[in-house]
């Protein structure tokens, strides 16, 4: 499965575990590498995944003294003090959709995701992943200080440590997703600084805000890891990655042209790689060109390509090393561009192998079915998902009517980990290890009735509905080619986020869609509506009762007005009635 | 006839006189014998009202109240006007010859002379110097035998009362050449100094007004107290620059950040870690007891200062003039990175290593003049200094340039700015005193027991600030919630303040402060506490406009059947007397 990776690399930790010594006479301990990945996507749009990434040679996890040169301090500080392992944050606005889109790199929930691995010295993991959440929320202006333990969940089997890992005692890790927040330049803002060369040189140019929030997707991430030293894995470095994946939709933009240049994405184009790097690279995907068939051309001519298996298939890249200057001859800066040579035509693109859908049915305000439809559109081959669902306790789950069906037979997961939820403290969680056949559609349904929240546990608009956190698919699908593992440290960094188990499949995690779901929602000018109409009826009734026990009641002669005997008096007297 | 209509005349004022009163004692009768349904309900309605009284007031009161726990309102009122004795223990040691004989045979004895030291608030400082006069021992009298006074001080055994704020004064003969001749006294890097004897009849007399002239140059001095307490203190005591040392506080983060703005030209090596080995390690281990130091250091890239420098074609160097050096820092400290794992103020110390387009840089102050250091520091944040490559490194084709930085000349400026940020100036001593050079570490021990002193009475201060806007603030807005826990951190704060003032008195230095530093902890945690904030948002406008509705109908029943019993009860009386 998934997980197997990391164990691999246990062993190897144990050995260098003694022998962490620190060799001052190394003037730079820390390095960058920065690059740049464009992918034409099926549907037209275009795809610009930046990373960055600082690998420092040093143990951060001893207390004292420490000298930050390219690694930011203010993580740094934060991996010390609370015993960080790995960390993941992203922050995302928009949803990834990997049937039109294909396969991404990496793939984020929309919102913020944030899970974190402590060492297993920790003593209260609770306590520090609370002030860590906290402390994160201050370095990147976003809202994870809402991070509390009813969006808090301890996955037992779908997150596990990218790197170097000493166990995998899933009691130190823990998992948040708010799907509620969202993404801007200020949160953007905070993460060009952590960059060496802020966004003053370098492929960081190019992220100027108004041009990268104008996207229908804009992920950006903090990875941060320890990884093997040299390829003997004798000692530990700290990798920090930081990742901001676009997608332009070059297409609906380009008045139906596909076309596009770096200038026209982000009104910007690169003039020098950021000195501080030691490995500044631009990739251009031209898959898309075969041999005997030239369908795009990018300009300037690339000085080199690079082959290799990503994510399963095939793929040719046109490299541009912004370290050569040889790629500035030219012209003082480089605006790569991309021109089609004949129009595609869109429906030939190949469908990934696993994809999914989330969608929430039912009517009414009481009940409702949370539906997960997982694909799996490999033609021969099976393979198994490892499904994380978390839903919040207001979604009360009915765990007896969770059914899977694949092509119409009940499918028994071979791997089923629920954990009920409580009231105000915190969510369902439920994971399940299902086969998905080769070719096959699954469904995976689950009833629930939506609880009455208390008024002041409402949002602010709660009538926009509550968002429920994506499913989260972990799966090793299968290559459509097989690969050799490569050499870790000298490829790329897009090929390089998950560590690669064996040459005939790849890890891919996937979201689906964050649900929207309506609670019954009450009038919030109601507690004073109530108080007022008890009041009222209090009043009322306590007034009666009141009259009734206080008051006397005795009949009373009606008393006349002197008109009124006056009158009697004439008529008795034309009667010849005494008068009264 | 008339007769009888006269008898008849008196017969009928008879009968009027006899029935009337009858009618009277009727009535009142009947009142007071109502008929039983008028006294029921009566009766109803005083219990209604009793009910009201003994069970619902209560009741609402109970269920309504702020829980505010008790707090001693008198003692913090009393710490407003608080009298802190600071006794300073001297030991004065008379060597032979230093004392006419007849003065000889009135020792040992000892004096007291007490200083008011004037403040702006009540509080009241009195500084007390408890001078312990006797003759030297044999050990002394040989050590005091030598050629030199760094070698007399060095070989006199240790005293006895070498404790932290005390103070061991010689006096030396007159004509002893242990001193230049016109200099009257020595001061030591220990808690030892030199004074020269006198002969004659006042001897004793001006002997004593010399040790106490030392003696109060050698503790808190006006100028350190000014330091200290900034605004509490009357105007013209104030020090001349208004230097504002940092706050008193747990612990501080000191970073040492390296800004290279042009990475291009210059590529920047500093050996921090070697200079805060050497060089800051022992300078803050003397500090110990101050606080908790963590120390780290960064190096920012393209961090830039906020102002351009100007162009001095005279000199062809730019220059920074004073009056823009305010607005130097802001720009920077976006990037420095605030401490993110503690709250502990940072110290921060900038190294600014101009771009190559404006170097060399130069700072002015205010005449125009350079300033010698290049360098400048903000009170209460840190320091900066500009370190200019040597233009001789420019004449080459190879960049970036190989800038190695004199980490000494960088550190003896950083530890001068720290010195003066810890309100630690240099002393200022009378014409005729010779004053030793700090020992290695940088710091005067006496110096270190006056930086105790004023900070213990710095922290009295900011307690008695703390405590009496807390209970002012406490006393005028009621709905503040006291929890026990806060009220139990403001006893503490209280007791810790009258511990300090007892310490204080007793001479205990370390003591005091470590008292006046738990007083600020406890009153800072109870001044800070989030429980306080709960229900002051809740207005007592608004209170009424929900017990109105309920209130109004119930209350004015009951009080209008209490109005028309009592004003019944009133005419009956009345009646009744007037039967009688």
């Amino acid at each position: 499965m998934a997980m197997a990776a990391p164990l691999a690399l246990h062993l190897l930790l144990a050995l260098l575990l003694g022998s962490g010594g620190l060799s001052r006479a190394e003037p730079e301990r820390d390095s960058l590498r920065e690059e740049l990945v464009l992918t034409p996507l099926p549907s037209g749009d275009v795809s610009a995944t930046f990373q960055f990434r600082t690998r420092w040679d040093s143990e951060l996890q001893h207390e004292g003294v420490s000298h930050y040169r390219l690694f930011p301090k203010s993580l740094g500080q934060l991996i010390s003090k609370y015993s960080v392992q790995e960390l993941h944050l992203s922050l995302t606005q928009g949803f990834w959709r990997t049937r039109f889109w294909g396969q991404p790199f990496l793939q984020a929930p929309a919102g913020a995701e944030l899970w974190v691995w402590f060492q297993d010295s920790v003593v209260d993991v609770d306590k520090s992943w609370k002030e860590l959440s906290n402390i994160l929320s201050g370095i990147f202006c976003a809202s994870l200080n809402f991070i509390d333990s009813t969006n808090t969940v301890i996955p037992t089997a779908s997150f596990k440590p990218l790197g170097l890992a000493n166990g995998t005692n899933h009691h130190f890790l823990r998992y948040a997703v708010l799907p509620r927040e969202v993404v801007c330049t200020e949160n953007l803002t905070p993460w060009k600084k952590l960059l060496p060369c802020s966004s003053k040189a370098g492929l960081s140019v190019l992220l100027k805000a108004e041009r990268l929030f104008h996207t229908s997707y804009h992920s950006q991430a903090v990875h941060i890891r320890p990884v093997c030293r040299d390829s003997h894995c004798t000692s530990v470095s700290w990798e920090l990655r930081q990742t901001l994946t676009v997608v332009f939709d070059a297409y609906t933009t380009g008045q139906g042209k596909k076309d596009w240049s770096l200038f026209r994405m982000f009104s910007r184009t690169i003039t020098e790689a950021c000195p501080l790097a030691s490995q500044s690279h631009v990739y251009v995907d031209i898959s898309k060109n075969s041999q005997e068939n030239v369908t795009l051309e990018v300009s300037p001519p690339p000085t080199s390509t690079y082959q290799a298996v990503v994510l399963g298939d095939r793929r040719t890249y046109a490299v541009y090393d912004l370290l050569n200057p040889a790629t500035f001859s030219g012209s003082r800066s480089l605006n790569l561009q991309l021109r089609w040579k004949q129009q595609q035509d869109s429906g030939g693109h190949l469908v990934p192998f696993l994809h999914a859908q989330r969608y929430v049915s039912g009517y009414g305000l009481q009940t409702g079915e949370l539906s997960t439809i997982l694909h799996n559109t490999h033609p021969y081959r099976a393979f198994p998902v490892l499904l994380l669902e978390t839903v919040p306790w207001y979604l009360r789950l009915y765990i007896h009517t969770l059914t899977i069906t694949t092509k119409g037979k009940e499918n028994k997961p071979s791997y089923i980990h629920y954990q009920p939820a409580q009231d105000r403290l915190r969510p369902h969680l439920l994971e399940m290890l299902i086969q998905l056949p080769a070719n096959s559609v699954t469904k995976v349904s689950i009833q629930f009735e939506r609880a009455l929240l208390k008024w002041t546990e409402y949002t602010p608009d709660p009538n926009h509905g509550f968002y429920v956190s994506p499913s989260v698919l972990s799966a090793l699908v299968p290559n459509l080619v097989g690969t050799k593992p490569a050499n870790w440290e000298d490829s790329p960094l897009f090929s390089t986020m998950f560590p690669i188990s064996d040459s005939s499949s790849h890890f891919v995690r996937l979201y689906t869609e964050p649900l929207l779901v309506n609670l019954p929602t009450p009038d919030f000018s109601m507690p004073y509506n109530v108080i007022c109409l008890t009041c009222t009826v209090v009043a009322v009734c306590y007034g009666s009762f009141y009259n009734l026990l206080t008051r006397t009641f005795h009949l009373e002669e009606p008393k006349r007005s002197r008109l009124v005997r006056w009158l009697a008096n004439i008529i008795r007297r034309i009667r010849g009635v005494p008068p009264l | 006839m008339a007769e009888g209509i006269m008898a008849e005349r008196g017969r009928m004022d008879r009968v009027r006189g006899d029935r009337h009163p009858e009618r009277d004692r009727n009535q009142a009768l009947a009142a007071l014998t109502m008929d039983p349904e008028k006294i029921r309900g009566k009766h109803a309605a005083l219990c209604f009202a009793t009910m009201a009284v003994m069970l619902g007031l209560p009741l609402w009161w109970k269920t309504t109240e702020t829980y505010r726990a008790s707090l001693p309102y008198a003692q913090i009122s009393q710490l407003d006007s608080l009298l802190i004795r600071l006794r300073v223990p001297v030991s004065v040691v008379f060597i032979q010859g230093s004392l006419p004989i007849v003065d000889q045979q009135k020792l040992p004895f000892t004096i007291v002379n007490e200083r008011d030291v004037p403040l702006k608030c009540k509080m009241k400082l009195k500084s007390r110097f408890q001078q312990a006069y006797r003759m030297a021992g044999s050990h002394e009298e040989r050590a005091l035998k030598m050629d030199t006074i760094q070698e007399a001080e060095a070989a006199l055994p240790s005293p006895k009362e070498d404790t932290v704020g005390s103070l061991n004064i010689f006096v030396i003969p007159e004509k002893s050449s242990l001193l230049p001749q016109d200099k009257m006294s020595y001061i030591g890097p220990k808690r030892t100094a030199f004074v020269r004897g006198a002969q004659g009849r006042q001897a004793l007399t001006v002997i004593g007004q010399r040790v106490l002239q030392v003696a109060q140059s050698m503790s808190l001095t006006d100028e350190v107290l000014a330091a200290a307490l900034g605004d509490r203190l009357p105007e013209d005591k104030r020090g001349s620059d208004k230097r504002r040392p940092l706050k008193a506080s747990l612990g501080y983060e000191i970073t040492f950040s390296l800004l290279n703005p042009d990475p291009k030209s210059h590529e920047v090596h500093w050996d921090i870690e070697g200079a805060m080995e050497s060089f800051v390690q022992p300078f803050l281990s003397l500090f110990g007891a101050l606080g908790n130091f963590s120390m780290d250091s960064q190096i920012l890239y393209y961090a830039m200062l906020g102002v351009t420098p100007r162009f001095d074609a005279a000199s062809s160097s730019y220059t920074l003039a004073a009056h823009s050096l305010p607005h130097v820092i802001n720009p920077v400290e976006a990037r420095l990175g605030s401490s993110a794992a503690s709250l502990n103020p940072v110290i921060n110390f900038l190294l600014y290593v101009p771009e190559r387009a404006h170097s060399p840089l130069y700072i002015q102050d205010k005449d125009g003049a350079r300033v010698a250091t290049n360098a400048f520091h903000s009170p209460r944040w840190g320091g900066i200094m500009v370190y200019n490559v040597d233009p001789k490194a420019y004449n080459t084709t190879r960049f970036p340039v190989k800038v190695n930085v004199d980490m000494v000349q960088v550190m003896e400026v950083f530890l001068a700015q720290m010195r003066l940020l810890f309100g630690i100036p240099y002393p200022q001593m009378p014409a005729n005193y010779v004053l030793a050079e700090p020992p290695s570490e940088g710091l005067r021990s006496w110096e270190l027991d006056r930086l105790l002193w004023a900070r213990t009475v710095e922290n009295l201060a900011t307690v008695t600030t703390t405590l009496t806007s807390l209970a002012e603030l406490l006393d005028k807005i009621s709905n503040i919630v006291i929890k026990d826990d806060v009220a139990s951190e403001v006893y503490l704060a209280v007791d810790a303040v009258h511990d300090t003032i007892v310490e204080l008195a007793a001479g205990n230095l370390h003591s005091a402060f470590h008292a006046s530093r738990e007083a600020v902890t406890s009153s800072e945690k109870a001044f800070f506490d989030p429980s306080l904030l709960h229900l002051l948002y809740f207005p007592d406008d608004q209170k009424f406009a929900i017990y109105i509705p309920l209130f109004l109908p119930m209350a004015v029943p009951i009080f209008l059947s209490m109005i028309k019993i009592i004003l019944e009860n009133q005419k009956i009386r009345k009646d009744i007397e007037k039967v009688d």
